[in-house]
């Protein structure tokens, strides 16, 4: 393995985390589908180099599928989403984005707290890449903690599942090609079954701001 | 083999249960052919359980339940007396419900007779069960289908709610028995009762198990504080069911009891016995006293049952109390009395629970006031109602007088207790257990006076109709064994002392005393029922002998004391409220009542008094409360906003993350 390919995947990596904060403090929907794509882009890369460097040739079967369903499919979907929905240029007020960077800066130094053990003990190519994935997934958890529109929450259910794929592939070498074609289909299904919910929450309420379902509550 | 009999039998009502499923809607069928055969059934379970009482204990390992659970079955004496109770009694239930269930009365009637059926033989499993798992399985069994039965008309939301309570107590008290079947195995992990025989638990592990048999089987059993279920669930169901309900299953609670206290835990303290003994008679004085004041001819008997069930603990508590000082005759004298009440409390309570039955089905009336005089219009329901009532109220030469003497005697014997203190209660308990007896009296006349004797008090009595004749067979069954327990004590005797002599070590004698009941020397309170009744009946024929000759034979026929009144009519007499007024005065702090007096002056005077028990106002209802309290502050977790949602499972994540890492 050279070091050439491990500093590459350790690029990535730091890439997928700059779009997660990105992502973070993104207000414009639209943007946030452009970066949620350039994630799976991002993904899809890595995971292809991590095939490479290790000889495991069905990652690229992975590879492959991440950018078929998080690069070309799901964006899709999206992008015909909030055409139906007629959100494509909405912007949403977000609290305080700079509190909001810092808090996130917090969960990074957490992730890599967490991470430090594993990374100490495993002799994969990327040490760093554990506590930046787990870092993406929080910060993705974040950001649909910090949402009230639906579209965004749904985008970052998604980056989340990126954080966790990165987590799989590139700091254990991929998972059992079973598993990962059953998260595929999962998150596929997810989509869809949102889309459903984003209709129906809008016909209700006749907006997607979620703050209206507390009127769903029962006293 | 008994034990291949009784499992046959049991079958055998499992599959009539399902014939009864196949015939969902055909009444006729389901009453006339399945509840007869399910009448044979119980006959040939009683007949497998008499033949048992002679052998040996037998197993058997079922492979039925989970992989590496079998259920293990066990027939010993015990519950081979418990499933002669069963067996007996639930031969005449069947017969008197085949003629009992009617059309269009809420489940159609192939579910009811699954529902029977099911309740039948997950009892009869109960009482055979050799493990813990068997055991849970079929108390819970028992428990569910006998819910079903209860709220049979499920359309009324009274019956709903005493269902509903019902489940709730019922499974309160499985989760104390689970518990104490948990202590018992002293963390060996093997639950057949074999081994939790063989466990020798130190004094507070043991204290544990007994107080948690003691909740549990006794929130099954009516016992004092958890007795609220009994006089809600009782009324609700079908006749024929309550008659189940009280007369076997409220004995599988006396038996489990038993099994836990004198067979699977060895030697009881004395303080154990002492506490059953106080809960037992409380349990005793509160269902009599509120038996004495109903106005519904079921509640009144459910209190009965409470009452009844009360003297069968006081009765255990002091077989407890004489076996941890190593008396071991007099231990098995007190438990033969509890047994012996059992056994005729099953007879006749479900004798006269179906009686009611047959009253309501005959004047679709439940208030005693507005019944009255049925003597005339069902004067069979009414004669072997009677017979129910002198057992119940505890007269010679009746079952129900054999069992509280042997109690009283035995109590009597308990000044010989090593312990000062006891001694001077045991007095006190003394004329508790007679104040029971003459209150259970008072309210059995009641029972039997305003449904039977004087007038009618409703216009439409009077077309009131006698029972069938598969009721009549049933009543006169179960009347039957009323009369057979009352006449034959010494061969009663004979069963018991089968049970008492492996649990306490020792026995009533009875060798050649086959027409005495001699409870302790013949010298001594002995009991000849059959003289008796030569006697009583002796002295009545000669009573209508001298009649008849002093007076010639001219007999007319008067309305008595109707102190030459010339019209008495029905508002005249006395009432059920008006005969229980002395004891609501007397009792008065055992109440909770209401009363709404009219004023003098009033046009239309109405008077109204409501008779509550004290203890759901004082226990039961802030329990509620405070649970719902306890409820409410954890809804305030519910926000409604999905980003707060979202914030708890991001709180929780970092947290096991923080716990994982360390």
């Amino acid at each position: 393995m050279s070091a050439f390919l491990s500093q590459f995947i350790n690029l990535l990596a730091a890439i997928l985390l700059l779009l997660a904060f990105a992502m973070l403090s993104q207000r414009r929907i639209l943007s946030l589908i452009h970066l949620f794509t350039l994630q799976g882009a991002t993904l899809a890369v890595s995971t292809a180099v991590v095939g490479y460097a290790t000889a495991q040739p069905h990652l690229y079967f992975s590879a492959v599928l991440t950018l078929l369903l998080k690069v070309i499919l799901i964006p899709l979907l999206l992008h015909r989403v909030i055409d139906r929905l007629n959100v494509r240029w909405d912007l949403e007020t977000l609290i305080n984005i700079p509190t909001t960077q810092l808090a996130g800066i917090v969960l990074v130094m957490f992730a890599f707290y967490l991470a430090q053990p594993i990374a100490q003990i495993s002799a994969t190519i990327a040490r760093g890449t554990l506590g930046i994935a787990l870092a993406s997934v929080l910060l993705s958890f974040m950001m649909m903690i910090t949402r009230s529109k639906a579209v965004p929450q749904v985008i970052g259910f998604l980056a989340m599942e990126n954080g966790l794929f990165f987590a799989a592939t590139a700091a254990t070498y991929g998972m059992p090609m079973v598993v990962e074609l059953g998260i595929a289909l999962d998150v596929l299904v997810g989509i869809l079954i949102l889309g459903v919910f984003l209709f129906h929450i809008r016909e209700q309420f006749d907006s997607l701001d979620i703050r209206h379902l507390e009127k769903l509550k029962e006293d | 083999m008994p034990l291949d009999c009784i499992l046959s039998a049991v079958a055998a009502w499992l599959l009539i249960g399902i014939a009864g499923v196949a015939a969902l809607r055909r009444l006729t069928l389901v009453a006339h052919l399945l509840f007869p055969l399910g009448g044979l059934a119980a006959l040939l379970l009683a007949a497998g359980a008499a033949w048992a009482l002679t052998q040996p204990p037998q197993t058997v390992v079922l492979p039925l339940g989970l992989p590496t659970l079998p259920f293990h079955f066990r027939l010993d004496s015990l519950s081979a007396f418990f499933l002669l109770v069963l067996g007996a009694t639930a031969a005449g239930v069947s017969v008197f419900a085949a003629g009992y269930f009617r059309r269009g009365e809420g489940t159609p009637p192939g579910l009811l007779c699954l529902e029977y059926h099911l309740f039948l033989a997950s009892m009869a499993l109960v009482l055979l069960a050799d493990d813990a798992y068997a055991f849970m399985v079929m108390w819970e069994t028992m428990a569910l289908s006998s819910f079903f039965l209860v709220i049979a008309n499920h359309r009324l939301g009274e019956i709903r709610r005493a269902g509903y309570l019902y489940l709730l107590m019922a499974h309160l008290g499985a989760i104390a028995i689970l518990l104490c079947f948990g202590v018992l195995q002293a963390n060996t992990g093997n639950y057949t009762f074999d081994n939790l025989r063989a466990q020798q638990l130190g004094p507070f592990a043991a204290s544990l198990a007994f107080l948690l048999a003691v909740v549990g089987f006794g929130a099954k059993g009516g016992l004092l504080p958890l007795h609220v279920w009994l006089p809600e669930a009782h009324p609700a169901a079908p006749s024929p069911v309550s008659a189940l309900l009280s007369g076997v299953m409220l004995k599988t609670a006396v038996y489990g009891l038993v099994r836990v206290t004198f067979d699977l835990l060895h030697t009881p303290l004395w303080w154990w016995g002492a506490l059953l003994l106080a809960l037992g008679l409380a349990s005793a004085l509160m269902g009599v006293v509120f038996a004495a004041v109903q106005v519904d001819m079921k509640r009144l008997l459910a209190y009965s049952s409470m009452e009844n069930l009360g003297l069968i603990f006081a009765g255990l508590g002091l077989a407890a109390l004489f076996a941890a000082y190593d008396m071991r005759p007099m231990a098995a004298l007190a438990l033969t009395a509890a047994l012996y009440h059992a056994a005729s409390h099953a007879t006749f309570k479900s004798l006269l629970f179906v009686a009611t039955g047959a009253v309501l089905h005959a004047t679709h009336e439940r208030s005693l006031g507005k019944l009255g005089g049925l003597i005339r219009f069902m004067p069979w329901v009414a004669w072997i109602t009677l017979l129910g009532t002198l057992a119940s109220a505890g007269l010679p030469p009746l079952g129900g007088f054999v069992s509280e003497w042997l109690l009283l005697q035995s109590f009597l014997f308990a000044p010989g207790l090593p312990n000062g203190f006891l001694n001077m209660l045991v007095p006190v308990v003394a004329a508790l257990i007679a104040l029971v007896a003459a209150l259970a009296g008072y309210t059995m006349v009641k029972f039997f006076g305003v449904i039977f004797l004087g007038q009618p008090r409703e216009e439409k009595l009077a077309q009131a109709r006698d029972a069938g004749w598969w009721e009549r067979a049933g009543m006169l069954w179960l009347g039957g064994l009323c009369l057979l327990l009352g006449l034959f004590p010494a061969q009663v005797l004979l069963i018991t002392n089968a049970v008492t002599r492996p649990l306490v070590g020792a026995a009533l004698n009875t060798a050649g005393h086959d027409w005495l009941l001699v409870p302790v020397s013949l010298e001594r309170a002995s009991y000849g029922p059959v003289l008796f009744l030569l006697g009583a009946a002796a002295c009545v024929a000669a009573t209508f002998l001298l009649v008849r000759w002093r007076y010639h034979g001219r007999l007319s026929r008067v309305p008595p004391w109707d102190c030459g009144h010339p019209d008495l009519t029905a508002r005249m007499q006395d009432t059920a409220e008006g005969f229980g007024q002395p004891i609501r005065q007397i009792f008065e702090p055992f109440f909770r009542m209401e009363r709404e007096l009219p004023s003098a002056f009033d046009a239309a005077p109405r008077y109204r008094v409501s008779v509550s028990d004290p203890l759901w106002h004082f226990l039961y209802l802030p329990l509620a409360r405070a649970v719902e309290a306890l409820a409410r502050l954890v809804g305030r977790l519910q926000q409604g906003r999905i980003a707060v949602y979202l914030l708890y499972s991001f709180l929780t994540l970092i947290a096991v993350l923080l716990v994982v890492r360390r």
